[in-house]
């Protein structure tokens, strides 16, 4: 039964007819953040991309629910302004519109078309200074011809204005410096509070190291196969990942 | 002159002598009252006779005539509906009280745009052909005084020829002769309004010249005809057209536009136009650049069912620019055969197009351009990009690009591009909580942004929002 703030239970998910979430069950609960590590392929980044309602990953069976609202059967917009976000792997340029248009059409949204705008500039310009971004940032053309630093630092921007209740983050460490790493994992536990949730994507326990995790799951093959604290993630880093393997093998075994 | 020109001349004056009893038109006020269709060496001279005009243009008119006569119709661009257009159905010459009827007869489709736009009442009567009168009568008369101590002229294109015949007589028709293409000699023999602009040695015209603060029927007609000259060292920026859609009964437009940049003089030419969506646009544009001049034209173009259009540019004097910098819209039913052409005839000259088409639902966007560059053009530089959005399935977009280049000492640059709405560019702004329209829109601005911020705010803000109204409702 869906419960805490933000649960997925018994997940499925399809791309082009072919299943590589094969039943993902999760329960956040507020001021929690999450880890799910697993190795390539394991369906780590299907899964987040179910979550958040790419049309191309398609859950065929399964809940999602966020804050007591299906999101389930809902577009990916609506799964959204409910309170869910998603930091992409790989966020997308969106040549000649501005970040600060771009930020300013994605709050509009979730506010709603009448609402009241006036704090929006002192709002990001205080995030920017937050993180540590310049704010001539906010003219650039979203994620053109950004570094990788600078597309994981907008992503986390993204995430500080629009204060969703619940965040995924996918592979944010891929591809960042240590410095990128310290300033984005700053704004992870910046953004971590009481109220929402926290799910950290990722290969490597890296991020770890800075973002303090209170559970982690591994993936394998499509599905959660083992939960730990903090101490799994350690693990996993000195040992990789044969030994869960051969543990999972083993029960498959046992069945 | 040749002989054969002479007796043309001749029997073509004769014609006006004997015009009344001939043909028994007695008052060709009335005549044109009523309204007529058709095209002739009589309503070319009715034309000329009604506007009082000088006989060398009177003379013009009906050379240009058969020169229309002799040109076949291209064969390029949209064969099949340029054969649609019956040139016997139109009428050539506009009546000043207005092109339709009444607001009733304006299309249901114009109006709600104007809703949409927020277009006042006196202005949308004007635009739908109804009335004659918009004009921002304050705003110009302060605006002309101003440029009159400057000694710039700002007339539409008659008053141009009744007060500074001189000027226009000198360099009428030396940009676009009438021979150039068989519209350019269709708007030589009938042409009737647009503006005319000169600005003296030296001046710097500071704030736009905007044919929108005094549009009136002349000024807005099918077959204007558009001189501007900026004398040495000058520079203007004049900017025509609105974004409000321009409905007419009458379905064809053929405009043409002389540009003259003397040396070190700078012209940008604005245009934005969203025409009805039953009117053939073919229009000649073409400027032409002297030492050190400046040329620029940043055209947009939206509506329409075809419009054929390629601003050009000749590069005559040493160390000329031009600069072409264009936006298509292509929506259902529509075709948009747009693009440029530069001539580099000097040496040191550069030249950039910029050219962004995109096409929805089934319609048509194709970029026609040519870049050509003479033997003596050495050290010249060339950039051409050309991109191309697609969006739903059944939009098309075709690229024509030719370059003729005879001399290798120059530089050029190519790039073409077309690319789609990306899914994966719509699901980035669907989970920020944009729905698909507003991300698609988003996207289609960001892709007209090159172009949307050569323009005045309030153009850019119109442009966007017209914009916005094409895609509405639009197919993934």
């Amino acid at each position: 039964m869906a419960n805490g703030l933000f649960s997925f239970s018994d997940v499925h998910v399809e791309v082009e007819g072919k299943e590589v979430v094969r039943g993902a069950s999760l329960t956040v609960n507020p001021g929690e953040i999450h880890a799910i590590m697993g190795p390539n392929g394991s369906g780590k980044s299907s899964l987040s991309h179910g979550l958040m309602g790419h049309p191309a990953y398609e859950i065929t069976s399964g809940t999602v629910t966020l804050n007591g609202a299906d999101l389930t059967e809902m577009e990916a917009d609506e799964r959204s302004r409910t309170g869910l976000f998603l930091a992409f792997q790989y966020p997308l340029a969106i040549p000649g519109v501005t970040v600060a248009n771009f930020l300013r059409a994605a709050l509009q949204a979730h506010r709603g078309p009448d609402a009241d705008m006036s704090d929006f500039r002192s709002l990001v310009k205080g995030e920017m200074d937050a993180l540590g971004i310049k704010h001539d940032f906010a003219t650039r053309y979203v994620n053109d011809g950004f570094s990788g630093g600078e597309k994981k630092r907008l992503e986390i921007l993204q995430m500080a204005v629009l204060g969703p209740r619940m965040a995924i983050l996918d592979e944010t460490d891929s591809g960042l410096d240590i410095d990128a790493l310290k300033t984005v994992a700053e704004g992870i536990n910046r953004f971590s509070g009481q109220d929402n949730g926290v799910l950290l994507v990722t290969h490597y326990q890296r991020l770890l190291n800075y973002v303090q995790p209170d559970f982690v799951h591994v993936m394998m093959d499509g599905r959660l196969v083992k939960s730990g604290g903090k101490e799994l993630a350690v693990k996993l880093e000195e040992q990789g990942y044969e030994w869960i393997e051969a543990e999972v093998a083993e029960m498959a075994g046992a069945n | 002159m040749s002989d054969a020109v002479t007796k043309q001349k001749e029997d073509l004056s004769r014609l006006n002598e004997d015009y009344a009893t001939k043909y028994g038109f007695h008052d060709p006020v009335d005549y044109f009252d009523q309204g007529a269709k058709g095209l002739s060496h009589e309503v070319v001279e009715m034309i000329s006779q009604k506007k009082k005009e000088p006989r060398w243009m009177a003379d013009r008119r009906h050379e240009a005539l058969d020169i229309f006569y002799e040109k076949p119709t291209p064969k390029w661009g949209n064969v099949d509906l340029l054969e649609e257009i019956n040139y016997e159905n139109i009428y050539y010459y506009l009546k000043p009280t207005g092109q339709s009827e009444s607001w009733d007869d304006v299309p249901e489709y114009i109006k709600q745009t104007f809703d949409k736009l927020g277009i006042p009442q006196a202005e949308r009567e004007f635009l739908g052909g109804v009335s004659a009168q918009y004009e921002s009568e304050v705003v110009y008369h302060s605006m002309r005084k101003d440029l009159e101590e400057k000694g710039v002229v700002f007339l539409d294109m008659d008053s141009g020829l009744r007060e500074r015949p001189d000027i226009v007589e000198k360099y009428f028709g030396t940009v676009i002769p009438s021979n150039d293409n068989k519209f350019a000699a269709l708007n030589t023999s009938v042409w009737s309004g647009g503006s005319f602009i000169y600005v003296p040695p030296g001046v710097d015209v500071e704030i736009p010249l905007q044919a929108y603060f005094r549009i009136n029927a002349e000024n807005m007609g099918q077959f204007e005809r558009t001189l501007i000259i900026a004398d040495k060292g000058s520079r203007v920026h004049y900017i025509e057209g609105c974004t409000a859609p321009v409905y007419s009964t009458n379905s064809l437009h053929s405009a043409v536009v002389e540009l003259i940049a003397l040396d070190d003089a700078y012209i940008r030419y604005t245009t934005i136009q969203n025409w009805a969506r039953n009117i053939y646009n073919l229009v000649t544009k073409r400027a032409t650049a002297h030492r050190g001049a400046t040329v620029e034209w940043v055209d947009g173009n939206i509506g329409s069912r075809l419009t054929m259009k390629y601003p050009c540019i000749q590069l005559v004097g040493e160390g000329a620019k031009g600069e072409i910098l264009s936006v298509a819209f292509a929506g259902v039913d529509q075709h948009q055969d747009a693009g440029a052409k530069v001539i580099h005839a000097a040496p040191r000259t550069s030249s950039r197009i910029t050219s962004k088409s995109i096409s929805k639902d089934n319609g048509r966007a194709s970029y026609r351009g040519l870049v050509k560059i003479h033997k003596n053009a050495e050290a010249s530089k060339v950039s051409v990009e050309c991109d191309a959005l697609l969006i739903g399935t059944d939009a098309r977009s075709d690229t024509y690009p030719t370059m003729e280049i005879d001399n290798d000492q120059v530089a050029i640059e190519h790039e073409a591009r077309v690319s789609k709405v990306a899914e994966e560019q719509l699901f980035y702004l669907t989970s920020r909580g944009l729905n698909e329209d507003e991300a698609r829109l988003l996207i289609v601005n960001g892709f007209m942004e090159p172009f949307t911020k050569e323009l005045p705010m309030e153009y850019a803000v119109e442009l966007n929002r017209l914009i916005e109204l094409e895609m509405e409702g639009s197919i993934g």
